[in-house]
């Protein structure tokens, strides 16, 4: 029992500390109005740390990085790989070098298909995706379908927003070449079990995307014990800045590929013909990268380490039971998604004769921050047959009296449209 | 704030006078708002000179998007095609009675952007329509 009460006391998070690292929370929306931040899927908030890392690489270091050799292009230098390697650690890749930085999930998803995609995708190859998608995870696929035509199947949804895996089984019997998946839907919020469905692939001869955009952000991700072969997210939905993400991959099949984009710094040797790429992870760096928020990146897993991954996925757990529980007691709201046991801390929701728009509208009056619409998911939302809903999402810093404000708020949205 | 749910526009979200689809129709056009997923469709009858005797619009959105189309198909019965031609941005906000941030503006203007594209027999309803 001691024992029990002593973990709970460590996986509690001091919940006015963290919001206190978070300058944006001492803003009104307007005045008197404070900010009930619901939308961290679509954008996490930045704690001072991240914001004075990047501040600070601006105001003491800032130069352009490799091949300098004064103190300030050294300087650059040694943060950005710095940061390349507390991300490394972070995910546990076993090296800094399978580390890729891209502008974003979205990019990296885009690195694999074009680079490995097209190095080893012909016609008539399938391609495996999931019916709850992020745009991202299917446009660079469709892409190459029209260029190659490669074949796409998708893992279907239950009713209650779980993959199908057994009929994830009888697609893999079509021996696909790829497999790529989202670790976390951002509509849905369903976890799904990444673990097994890379085993699935592998025993099947397909190599693995992971869209781990809202995983990596929300709990402990281990790319060894995923056994991932790709897996790609974004800074700044884990407290880092906008225009950096990361795409991990295994270094056999990172040195396999061709490289992306061409330019300065992905070469080792360039003719007037011809050019000889760099080697990992340079090769897929062309041009000046985003140096200060590569800094930034760095500072944000730092201080998402020193809360805990841990912690913040048992305070997002239970906020977002809480949030279930008293969306469902409200009448007219239709919740989509598993239940809390499957679940990170998304919720899509929507209110009988009140459009997305409006409801998010409404709550914006008392400072209630949600999304509205399709949130990059179109053919999820038609699979479930509305064209769009309300997303409210939650992250380290969100309480339970915030869920109440969001609950008070929908109440008065059926009020007004009563 | 509060004015933009002001009675006539949650009044036109809830009982729309104009809902519906005529068949058959002399013109017709559909389009999507694609940041939201709002839809709306027009349908009109034209006399031989060329004004509008019959209109109505379909589809689902937001309580801005449904209450201007409302409003806008109300509106242009009588009118000929050539001054619906000449229709824009004050005409819907003026109906409205409301000011509007860009995001929210396209909802009350996709019902115009689609009535124009309509009339001028275009493939496709483009901002710069309404601009």
């Amino acid at each position: 029992m001691c024992t029990c009460l002593l973990i709970d006391i460590l996986t509690m998070l001091n919940i006015n500390e963290i919001r206190n690292d978070f300058p944006i929370f001492q803003r009104e929306v307007k005045p008197g109005v404070p900010l009930v931040y619901l939308d961290s899927t679509a954008t996490s908030q930045k704690p001072l740390a991240v914001i004075e890392a990047m501040n600070d690489f601006y105001r003491r270091s800032n130069a352009n990085i490799h091949r300098g050799v004064h103190t300030l292009a050294e300087e650059a230098t040694e943060l950005y790989e710095q940061s390349r390697v507390r991300i490394a650690r972070f995910i546990n890749a076993s090296a800094a070098h399978q580390i890729i930085y891209t502008r974003n999930t979205t990019e990296s998803i885009n690195l694999v298909a074009y680079s490995w995609g097209r190095a080893h995708l012909k016609a008539g190859d399938l391609v495996i995706l999931t019916e709850m998608e992020h745009h991202s995870n299917l446009v660079p696929w469709h892409i190459l379908q029209a260029e190659r035509g490669i074949e796409l199947e998708f893992i279907p949804v239950t009713d209650d927003g779980l993959l199908d895996l057994e009929a994830y089984k009888t697609l893999l019997a079509r021996s696909p070449k790829l497999v790529s998946f989202a670790h976390m839907s951002n509509v849905l919020g369903t976890i799904n079990p990444a673990a097994e469905i890379i085993r699935l692939a592998h025993a099947a001869g397909a190599v693995t995307v992971v869209d781990a955009a809202q995983s990596v952000p929300h709990f402990k991700v281990d790319v060894q014990a995923l056994e991932a072969d790709f897996l790609a997210f974004s800074a700044h939905k884990m407290c880092g800045p906008t225009g950096i993400g990361v795409l991990y991959g295994k270094t056999a099949l990172l040195e396999s590929m061709p490289p992306f984009l061409g330019g300065g710094d992905m070469i080792k040797e360039v003719k007037l013909r011809s050019f000889r790429p760099n080697s990992l992870p340079y090769k897929f760096e062309a041009g000046t990268p985003a140096i200060a928020e590569a800094v930034g990146f760095g500072a944000a897993v730092d201080y998402l380490t020193s809360v805990g991954m841990d912690a913040i996925a048992a305070h997002e757990h239970e906020i977002t039971e809480y949030a279930l529980e008293r969306l469902e007691e409200v009448p007219g709201v239709r919740v989509f998604g598993p239940s809390a046991q499957h679940k990170g801390g998304v919720t899509a929701f929507t209110l009988d004769g009140v459009h997305p728009h409006d409801v998010a509208q409404i709550l914006d009056r008392d400072g209630v921050a949600v999304r509205a619409g399709h949130h990059c998911a179109q053919p999820l939302h038609e699979k479930f047959g509305i064209p769009a809903s309300s997303r409210a999402s939650f992250y380290l810093y969100n309480t339970k009296a915030e869920i109440d404000l969001l609950v008070n708020g929908i109440y008065k949205v059926k009020e007004m449209f009563g | 704030m509060d004015d933009l749910y002001r009675e006539v526009i949650i009044e036109h979200y809830k009982n729309p006078g104009y809902r519906g689809r005529l068949d058959p129709y002399d013109i017709r056009f559909a389009d999507n708002n694609p940041l939201c997923g709002d839809h709306i469709e027009i349908t009109l009858r034209t006399d031989e000179s060329g004004t509008i005797t019959d209109a109505r619009f379909d589809g689902h959105g937001c309580a801005i998007s449904q209450a201007s189309a409302d409003l806008l198909v109300e509106s242009i019965i009588g009118k000929s095609i050539e001054e619906v031609k000449h229709l824009n941005k004050e005409y819907i906000l003026d109906m409205l009675g409301i000011d509007l941030g860009p995001v929210r503006l396209k909802c009350a203007l996709l019902s115009l952007k689609v009535l124009k594209a309509g009339v001028y027999g275009l493939g496709e309803a483009s901002d710069s329509l309404v601009e």
